[in-house]
């Protein structure tokens, strides 16, 4: 393993995109940086631009109106950098699926614009912080 | 030719110590910040692998922004470099300083300041623009109250007043006036240095939650790394030269550099406690301070320096 990589995989630091959640997921994010689960353990910290962020944290089911948003976010974001889809919106578009404002699910999104993107998914309504971090690891560990 | 190589070595041991040293500080700030807010907080090799992995990703530079925008980090680490090695050299060497190295020291140690300031403005970004105006108001604010605690200590020295650092550090003060201006200005002094290092009742410039980190908010990558190394550069190298000003120095024996890595450790410590208990003062709010609150007292600390004189 390369130092490059050791680096990444150490300290990602993640941002974090709401394309249309109800706010649910987005407390149990911020319930990950609180002190029960606290993964600035890990390395993990919230950045502010994602020019500095290595890993894209997305809730909700993408929106019409987000669709783009996000694709901006995502090429502006300094590569390497994985996508993580929070709850099951995120994964599947949940119980939206087939609703006249939804663009698609965030993979599909981010995939017209990077086909080579690493999504994972945390699936879960909201996902439990546990999932989330779990599911960080398995992201960081496939590189 | 043979002093020419050793100064060489010795600048870049000085450098990569003092970086090391910086992230490892780094590294006690953001575990301490954890501990006060009852989280675990990072292992100890985090600053370095943070470094390692900036160093290792994509650099973008926006299209507004041109080549000062990637030489703006560069300039801030080398005068960081420089600083250090003066700063070392003077509690290493006391005697091989030359006359006027405090000058250089108070001069260079502004340059990273002012490089966050033309990085943010070439950047591109209204939030790099309005991050890099609170800067250069900071730095305006910051800087002659940080003279005249210098000052303070220099006009009251025993042995008349000199601006060489390694007599400074060795020296004492020649009363109990002098004294207390010296101990004022050390109050003064640790104000300013959480103002130049950006902490948080002074992050004004960066206010990562309403200017999404000011000056850096375009950076990436390796460039960003160089920011980041300078900031940790500057949180060993501020409480080193503050140290080294007002509290005695480091060194010359075993006891005083024990003695110096204590008091290096309190003002890190006072540092980091006054960034975990305060909240963000506005931009206004941090001008008046320096300037009808530090500014005045600054003045009083280089009147009692003088006090004594005839």
């Amino acid at each position: 393993m390369g130092l490059r990589l050791w680096g990444l995989k150490k300290s990602p630091w993640v941002y974090h995109v709401n394309v249309g959640a109800c706010n649910n997921c987005d407390i149990e994010v911020v319930n990950c940086l609180a002190p029960q689960f606290d993964v600035e353990r890990f390395g993990m910290v919230l950045v502010a631009t994602p020019r500095h962020a290595d890993a894209l944290l997305v809730t909700g089911g993408c929106t019409r109106q987000a669709r783009p948003r996000l694709q901006e976010v995502y090429r502006q974001a300094a590569k390497p950098c994985l996508v993580l889809c929070i709850g099951s919106c995120a994964c599947s578009m949940g119980i939206f699926a087939g609703s006249y404002h939804m663009a698609g699910p965030v993979d599909e999104v981010i995939r017209e614009v990077d086909p080579q993107a690493i999504v994972a998914y945390v699936p879960g309504c909201p996902p439990r912080p546990q999932a989330i971090i779990s599911g960080a690891v398995k992201a960081l560990q496939s590189l | 030719m043979g002093t020419a190589i050793w100064w060489v070595l010795f600048f870049i041991a000085a450098s990569l110590g003092t970086a090391v040293l910086g992230l490892l500080t780094r590294w006690v700030d953001r575990k301490v910040t954890a501990r006060v807010q009852w989280r675990v907080g990072p292992p100890w090799y985090q600053p370095f692998a943070d470094i390692l992995k900036l160093l290792g990703k994509e650099t973008i530079l926006p299209e507004p922004a041109g080549w000062g925008f990637l030489l703006a980090p560069i300039v801030a680490f080398a005068a960081t470099c420089v600083a250090a090695a003066i700063v070392v050299a003077a509690n290493v060497r006391p005697e091989a300083g030359f006359v006027g190295d405090l000058i250089v020291v108070l001069y260079f140690l502004v340059v990273p300041s002012l490089m966050l300031v033309i990085g943010g403005s070439l950047s591109g970004n209204p939030h790099g623009a309005v991050g890099a105006s609170r800067e250069m108001k900071l730095l305006l604010a910051y800087e002659l109250p940080l003279v005249l605690a210098v000052l303070a200590v220099v006009l009251g020295m025993s042995g008349g007043p000199t601006l060489r650092l390694g007599a400074i550090a060795r020296a004492e003060m020649r009363g109990t006036l002098p004294a207390v201006a010296s101990v004022l200005g050390f109050l003064i002094a640790l104000f300013c240095v959480q103002a130049k290092m950006g902490l948080v009742p002074f992050d004004i410039a960066e206010a990562e939650t309403e200017i999404m980190g000011g000056p850096l908010v375009e950076y990436s990558g390796a460039p960003l790394a160089m920011f980041y190394l300078t900031r940790a550069m500057l949180f060993a190298l501020l409480p080193m030269f503050v140290v080294t000003v007002f509290w005695g120095g480091f060194g010359p024996h075993l006891r005083g550099w024990l003695l110096g890595a204590a008091k290096y450790l309190v003002v890190v410590g006072a540092m980091v406690l006054i960034r975990n208990t305060n909240p963000r003062v506005r931009i206004d709010h941090a001008m008046k301070f320096f300037w009808f609150g530090l500014t005045p007292t600054g003045f009083v600390a280089v009147a009692l320096a003088v006090a004594d004189l005839r």
